[in-house]
């Protein structure tokens, strides 16, 4: 498979600095490939290092097997869609998108046909003499793309386009550029802080923090096997719980944690008894009154504070009985569990396969 | 259900300063010059009605050449300025690091905190035969002889250009403030070059503050008295310079307001092509 985009060990410091710190990945032709990372993690300083905006202070850029180093961003195959989008006010849809043509210079019919084909494929026909502050949101999104992909680059950058728009809208678009994507087959190289942005639409996610690559994985991978604890805090919700190896059987860890619970979990890395670790458990690995008959849960009786009521996604928000901790638990809408109220008691359990464990990381 | 117009008593207290100001210091004094342009002389010496002021403009070379003049120095100025101002505003704008840009705005307004006579005189004493530059050009052997530099139309309009700067810059960096940098980096993205970006992003995005940095830079050329007459000397007339003979040396207040009346139609008729060249509309260009 052609590697469209190969970045290698690119680091980037602004004086004392280092926004982007060691980075490498590669990215194969027609791949959907995502950076998550909270803002300020250095994302954006990567993907405009990418676009030529800024050069790395080490490392390599290759673009379909062509060294990026020196190439000014208008002679770069890679394009850009700004955050705000960036369309030119002044000019007509037909002339955004005819914009990057016309630079190379193409003959005046191609790009009469060019335009009217890319405006098709967006799913706005006709929308040539439109003025860009005549489009909504949705439609200013599409001509953002419709200019960008008409000029068939290698590779095009999304600076979390999505942003802006509300939250309707954004879900539609999200499925949207996911199809545009697998029907136009060029690479993507998507940024965005949105978890659900990345998960929903991509093939390969890099999880960034602190400019570094935490976990490049596809989406399934990341949620349900996260290599960090930071991947699995800002990957879908989990609760978190901290504590020590009390002993090990096999492929499973006893842990005891700080409020004297003790947990049986699956064990991911090798773990010494009297090691610190923290112990992660997502909202829906949590059983919600399980039966008596399933004998090897972890099983605590836990106090409802509140009920969450959010459709599909509605959880509890609940804490144990001796404890403090908050946790979050799923709540399936199936009629089952109606009758929990708040300062209700109930008793939760989780299969010990669905935890994740890491050895705590050195306390700054 | 109150009516969109209703006078209320608030308004007419914020209309008053407003209107009297209109009434008596422009509109009065040009209803007036306007009855004093139309007043002539009939055959018999008698005073009469008439068109006779303006004929005498059309008669008189000397008085259209320099209209004509006048008008064609104002307009080069103008261009010249925005010439000028435009890099400069651009690097406030987009180049210099956020916490100079107060600072270089502050060193553009300051020279225009000195009146304009004083500035002028300034010019005078570094241009002068027995000038500043003048005397470090012989000293560094470039010059046997000292050259009078002033009193030319190279100068008259360097010195308009001066004057003008501030009136088309201040325009310029408000409204380069408002373009977004990102619509800069997309057009480089996109493949577009320096040139490119200049004339298909920069300028279109700039038109109304161009416009009206050149309407107000027009017409203060255009009514422009004390540079002219200091540094043009006796050769570099502006039609101004005529306005103020005939009320001041010739104590033909007729013919003066008449020569008041022409340029006044002069600058309206200037502005109103350069609006339509420019495809703008004066309400979004005064804005």
């Amino acid at each position: 498979m052609q590697i469209d985009l190969s970045v290698q060990q690119v680091t980037k410091t602004f004086g004392d600095f280092t926004a982007v710190d060691d980075v490498s990945f590669e990215v194969p032709q027609g791949q959907f490939f995502s950076i998550l990372g909270p803002s300020g993690c250095g994302k954006t300083t990567l993907l405009r290092m990418i676009a030529g905006f800024t050069e790395p202070t080490r490392g390599a850029i290759m673009i379909r097997g062509a060294d990026m180093a020196g190439v000014a961003p208008n002679r770069r195959p890679v394009n850009l869609i700004f955050q705000h989008l960036a369309l030119f006010p002044m000019m007509t849809v037909a002339q955004n998108i005819a914009f990057g043509l016309q630079r190379r210079r193409e003959r005046r019919s191609d790009i009469q046909g060019k335009v009217s084909r890319i405006l098709e494929r967006v799913d706005l026909p006709g929308f040539e003499d439109k003025t860009i502050d005549q489009l909504s949101g949705g439609q200013k999104q599409r001509v953002a793309i419709a200019r960008c992909l008409v000029l068939e680059p290698a590779v095009l950058l999304l600076d979390e386009p999505l942003g802006a728009l509300d939250l309707k809208l954004r879900e539609q678009m999200k499925v949207e550029l996911k199809k545009l994507q697998a029907e136009v087959g060029t690479t993507f190289v998507y940024i965005t802080h949105d978890q659900s942005e990345a998960l929903v639409m991509s093939d390969h996610v890099a999880v960034m923090n602190k400019g570094r690559f935490e976990q490049v994985d596809t989406p399934q991978n990341l949620y349900r096997h996260p290599r960090t604890p930071f991947v699995a805090r800002f990957v879908g919700e989990n609760n978190a719980w901290s504590g020590a190896v009390r002993g090990s059987d096999g492929d499973t860890v006893e842990i005891e944690t700080a409020s004297g619970r003790i947990f049986k979990s699956r064990k991911t890395m090798p773990l010494e008894p009297g090691a610190e670790v923290e112990l992660f458990l997502r909202p829906e690995a949590m059983i919600i009154q399980p039966g008596t008959d399933v004998g090897h849960l972890n099983r605590f009786e836990v106090i409802v504070k509140s009920l969450l009521f959010d459709g599909a996604n509605s959880r509890l928000l609940a804490h144990p009985v001796n404890g403090d901790t908050e946790l979050l638990i799923a709540l399936p809408q199936n009629r089952q569990f109606d009758h929990i109220r708040r300062n209700d008691r109930i008793e939760v359990g989780w299969d010990p396969q669905s935890g994740i464990c890491f050895a705590a990381e050195a306390s700054p | 259900m109150k009516g969109r117009f209703q006078i209320s008593l608030p308004l007419i207290c914020f209309l008053t300063p407003v209107l009297l100001w209109l009434v008596l210091l422009i509109v009065l004094p040009h209803v007036d010059l306007l009855r004093m342009s139309l007043r002539t002389e009939d055959l018999g010496g008698q005073p009469a009605w008439g068109i006779g002021n303006y004929l005498n403009f059309f008669k008189e070379p000397i008085y259209w050449l320099t209209f004509v003049r006048t008008a064609v120095y104002s307009i080069m100025v103008t261009v010249m300025t925005f010439i000028v101002a435009m890099p400069v505003a651009f690097y406030i704008t987009k180049v210099a690091a956020p916490r100079f840009q107060g600072f270089l705005m502050m060193l553009l307004l300051m020279p225009f905190w000195v009146s304009e006579l004083v500035r002028v005189y300034g010019w005078m004493i570094l241009l002068r035969e027995s000038g500043v530059i003048n005397h470090f050009l012989i000293q560094l052997g470039l010059l046997k002889q000292p050259v009078e530099m002033l009193y030319n139309d190279v100068t008259m309009v360097m010195g308009l250009v001066y004057t003008s700067m501030l009136f088309m810059a201040v325009p310029l960096v408000s409204v380069l403030e408002s373009l977004d940098d990102s619509l800069i980096e997309a057009a480089y993205d996109l493949g577009a070059n320096m040139g490119t970006i200049f004339f298909r992003i920069v300028i279109p995005h700039a038109m109304p503050g161009i416009v009206s940095g050149s309407i107000v830079v027009f017409m203060l050329t255009l009514g422009n008295y004390l540079t002219p007459n200091l540094m043009g000397g006796k050769n570099s007339l502006w039609f101004t310079e005529q306005i103020y003979n005939q009320f001041i040396a010739s104590f033909n207040w007729n013919q003066g307001s008449a020569f008041g009346f022409l340029l006044l139609a002069l600058s309206s008729l200037v502005i109103w092509v350069g609006l339509k060249l420019s495809r703008q509309k004066l309400s979004r260009v005064v804005q």
